[in-house]
């Protein structure tokens, strides 16, 4: 099952960028087009920390993670490169864990 | 290649520049290797998503739905819809790229944020060309090893949730939407979906509280009929 989603998933972003660099640029600006592939990845990527962060199965929870989310936001505002966010804030949540 | 051929200092400049983003963001993978397999993929899968797939968030999207419990191909569908970001970038580097044939199909495989970003600023088409490929090919080398290692490792040191991968794909996932978070249409629409998200996790099964969420986006560009579009890329 898993090999499958990886197959379907290696398929689609594939043809997803080659659309993009074969497709006429009259597409993108139809306004609703662009105005919605602006905001897909906004949505998506907020859904996704807030459930990686808060949920735990189909409970809402608060633990190590929303530590860690907290060192990540301060590190995003002190303009910390990617890897320091990352492993800061896994630094945080491990660090809370062991206390 | 183009009429104007680049002098030797802009090319370095280039090549530098690229070259530093690449090995900051190829270094990267080994955070994904270690989460995807904390998520129950093998080595194997966890290398071919790499490989194939090859554009991180859409990488981490899948195995963040597996490892949440969701059904795979739930997660390939998160996937698939961050993947769509891609196609925006293309329709931007089409122009200014003018690849054709073959070197189209290849490059097609390395179109993801950091590439674009390095690539999109310039002003002709060589140094276009050299930025985004110089960004893509050793972002696509560094990445594919660093995933394996991570992966490797990842297999060998046990509970991630002792070293705090878990926490690491949510500030994965913060770092690459902070920049996105200019305007404020941008942040109303990430605040809706981060809701709508967590109010269908009790209810509906594991993957779909993020598909549910990009309904957010599309109501709100439906919706907000008459603004201008953000920025997209950086």
């Amino acid at each position: 099952m898993i090999w499958w989603a990886v197959l379907v998933t290696a398929v689609g972003c594939y043809l997803l960028k080659l659309a993009g660099l074969s497709v006429p640029p009259r597409v993108l600006e139809r306004p609703l087009i662009e105005r919605v592939a602006d905001l897909i990845p906004v949505a998506l990527l907020a859904a996704l920390v807030a459930v990686q962060v808060f949920a735990q199965g189909h409970d809402l929870v608060v633990d190590a993670r929303a530590l860690g989310l907290g060192v990540a936001v301060v590190l995003l505002v002190l303009r910390a490169p990617f890897l320091v966010v990352v492993f800061g804030a896994a630094l945080a949540a491990a660090l809370v864990r062991l206390v | 290649m183009t009429a104007q051929p680049l002098d030797p200092r802009e090319r370095r400049a280039i090549i530098r520049d690229s070259l530093g983003v690449g090995i900051a963001t190829g270094a990267y993978g080994v955070s994904f290797g270690a989460v995807s397999v904390a998520a129950g993929l093998t080595v194997a899968q966890t290398c071919a998503l790499s490989l194939l797939v090859f554009t991180g968030a859409s990488q981490f999207a899948l195995v963040g739905v597996v490892a949440a419990g969701g059904a795979p191909l739930s997660g390939a569908l998160t996937a698939l819809l961050l993947g769509t970001r891609n196609t925006l970038y293309g329709l931007r580097m089409a122009p200014l790229l003018r690849f054709t044939g073959l070197r189209r199909v290849g490059a097609a495989h390395v179109l993801i944020d950091e590439s674009t970003a390095m690539g999109v600023t310039r002003e002709t088409t060589a140094a276009a060309r050299l930025g985004f490929l110089t960004t893509g090919i050793s972002i696509f080398v560094l990445w594919n090893l660093a995933t394996f290692l991570g992966a490797v490792a990842g297999e060998a040191i046990g509970d991630p949730r002792t070293y705090g991968l878990d926490a690491a794909v949510g500030a994965a996932f913060l770092a690459l939407l902070w920049p996105r978070l200019r305007g404020r249409r941008n942040q109303l629409v990430a605040a809706a979906a981060a809701v709508v998200a967590l109010a269908t996790v009790p209810v509906v099964p594991a993957g779909v509280p993020v598909l549910a969420a990009a309904a957010v986006a599309l109501l709100a560009g439906v919706l907000t009929k008459g603004e201008p579009a953000d920025e997209v890329a950086r």
